[in-house]
């Protein structure tokens, strides 16, 4: 469809509803939350946010973060590959599950794990602490995230073809190679595109984590089990704070992400030209 | 490199089928290799299975266990049964208003020019990027009783709007906006402009053409949006735990309910309302995915 300036006054008046709409649900809370924060002056905004129990519970979230990151990019780019480029029976039900972790609430997650790991739960191994502890939240994080590398690779695989890969097989190069020479540098913008999402979305994970994690101050507090916690004891320029950095954060790599998407496109549409010539 | 190769393939060999008679080529892999591929495959599925299969396995288990009539009990419980309500009915008005107010948006963005656009844009993707716990905390502090928006609502209108539905509703609407406006906006750019103009030219009216071109042309887009939002708002915990409190039989939906019985240590009771909530979320899901298919065949 083609773009157009606005002609008639219905247009004016939808352009302004939505204008209000977006602003008053979006913008305003906004700017709410920052004037919040500064409300009692910046140097009380950065008491607040570098108190030691703030940055532990920052240390622990970038924790989680990475870890969550570092695996689902390597489970994902293979969970990629297996579903576009091998054949077997069941497929298609298997990439329609590879969306399910966003429609399960976090919190079941939180709860499965506690069922399992919890006390007395079906695999609580004595003096392997899974749940209240680290090794449970990121068991949490990286099924609440699972999708995003694995979705954002399965097109541009599929896109890619296996001729190329095959060509370089027959002419004698090995699978590995193959791999590493042919197809992760087309696939490189894709990883990095759905490592952000994952890194932004596991920044603000909070139901799976309070649940599983149990919320110990110093040991599983996360920035968001912070802020709560922080909102409870009527703490507000620190849970403001802390919540302006996490959005912060995320809105940064969400830059990040568009930035790489324009690149991305501007590609596509490059090589695409090339092709028609 | 690439490139090279596959030029110097392309000469030789042209597709997967169409190799030339004569040349050697190993049409299977060897053995060795063929394990490869079902170890990778193995362990692909094993992860997908862990992280998808598994947990909904367990927690039906869990909540199924001790029989039907535990389970049946479980979620009849008065605050389980209001709880599961209050989700599902917050959410569908949720639901109603983001799929009006979302496709308008997408409208909007790809049809005109006008000054403020990039804004906009900036302020749909802002809940994509805002993590859902601080996009509770904005509405707290912005609609609380002592705030002055929270306060005239509720001594001039008496609504009050912080642990009640309208607060619930809102942060659900706050979470979701750009889950519609993202997925109607392809299939907006899509859209045949001519196609739209003959209809307007030969006499339509706007209202016309929307509800016989351009209706039909986003409709799968916008149930997939509309479907989207439903379902994640069902779960959704971190924007409304705080918005909504944690008020049984009040304001207490169905997600912070299964996070008090997990704290409780009533994790029969947490695993019967989280199978019921995950039962309409898929069961909705394969309806829509059935109806729309049937439509198309």
């Amino acid at each position: 469809m083609r773009e157009v300036r606005p002609r008639l006054p219905i247009h004016y008046l939808l352009i302004g509803i939505v204008a209000i709409y977006a602003i008053a649900l979006v913008g305003i809370p906004t700017a709410a939350i920052i004037g919040g924060a500064l409300n009692k002056g910046i140097a009380a905004l950065v008491m607040a946010v570098t108190a030691p129990d703030v940055i532990h519970a920052f240390e622990v979230t970038v924790l989680l973060a990475v870890g969550a990151g570092a695996f689902n990019l390597v489970a994902g780019l293979l969970l990629a590959w297996v579903l576009v480029r091998h054949e077997f029976r069941g497929k298609q039900l298997l990439i329609a599950l590879v969306d399910a972790p966003f429609v399960i609430s976090p919190v079941i997650i939180g709860a499965v794990l506690i069922i399992v790991f919890g006390r007395g739960g079906w695999l609580s191994i004595p003096n392997v602490p899974i749940a209240f502890a680290l090794p449970g939240m990121m068991i949490a994080v990286i099924i609440v995230t699972m999708p995003f590398v694995a979705r954002e690779v399965m097109p541009v695989l599929a896109a890619l073809g296996p001729e190329q890969e095959e060509g370089a097989f027959t002419l004698g190069a090995g699978r590995w190679y193959t791999f590493r020479r042919i197809v992760l540098p087309e696939l490189r913008i894709a990883l990095l595109y759905g490592l952000a999402l994952t890194f932004s979305r596991a920044l603000g994970e909070f139901g799976a984590v309070i649940v599983v994690g149990g919320a110990i101050q110093g040991l599983t507090e996360t920035a968001t089990v912070y802020i709560f916690r922080a909102l409870d004891d009527r703490n507000t320029v620190g849970a403001y704070g802390a919540a302006i950095i996490l959005a912060g954060l995320s809105v940064i790599l969400l830059n990040v992400i568009e930035r790489l998407n324009r690149r991305r496109l501007s590609r596509h549409t490059a090589t695409s030209g090339a092709a028609s010539e | 490199m690439a490139t090279q190769i596959s030029a110097a393939v392309n000469s030789t060999v042209t597709t997967r089928s169409g190799i030339k008679p004569g040349l050697r080529i190993p049409q299977h892999p060897p053995t060795t290799a063929r394990w490869g591929v079902l170890g990778l495959r193995f362990a692909a599925l094993s992860y997908l299975a862990a992280c998808v299969l598994i947990p909904l396995l367990i927690i039906s288990i869990a909540g199924l266990r001790e029989g039907l009539d535990v389970f049946v009990q479980n979620i009849t419980r008065p605050a389980a049964i209001h709880a599961i309500g209050l989700s599902l009915w917050t959410a569908g008005l949720m639901t109603a208003l983001n799929t009006v107010m979302g496709a308008l948006t997408a409208w909007i963005l790809v049809r005109f020019r006008f000054p403020g656009k990039m804004l906009l844009n900036a302020l749909v993707d802002l809940p994509f990027a805002i993590p859902t716990l601080v996009a509770g905390v904005m509405l707290v502090l912005l609609l609380g009783p002592q705030t002055a928006l929270g306060g005239l609502f509720e001594h001039t209108f008496g609504v009050r709007l912080l642990f009640a539905p309208p607060g619930i509703v809102l942060a659900l609407l706050f979470v979701s906006y750009p889950l519609v406006v993202r997925t109607v906006q392809p299939a907006l750019h899509q859209l045949d402009s001519d196609q739209m103009e003959a209809a307007y030219t030969l006499g339509g009216s706007g209202w016309y053409t929307f509800r016989r071109v351009v209706f039909p042309a986003i409709r799968p887009a916008l149930l997939t949006g509309a479907l989207l939002s439903f379902a994640r708002a069902l779960g959704e915990f971190g924007a409304v735990v705080i918005v909504a409190g944690n008020i049984p039989m009040r304001s207490q939906l169905a997600s912070v309910y299964i996070y008090g019985q997990v704290e409780a240590g009533d994790l029969g009771a947490a695993s019967g309302v989280s199978v019921v909530l995950l039962f309409i979320a898929f069961a909705l899901t394969f309806w829509v995915d059935w109806r729309e298919r049937r439509r198309h065949a």
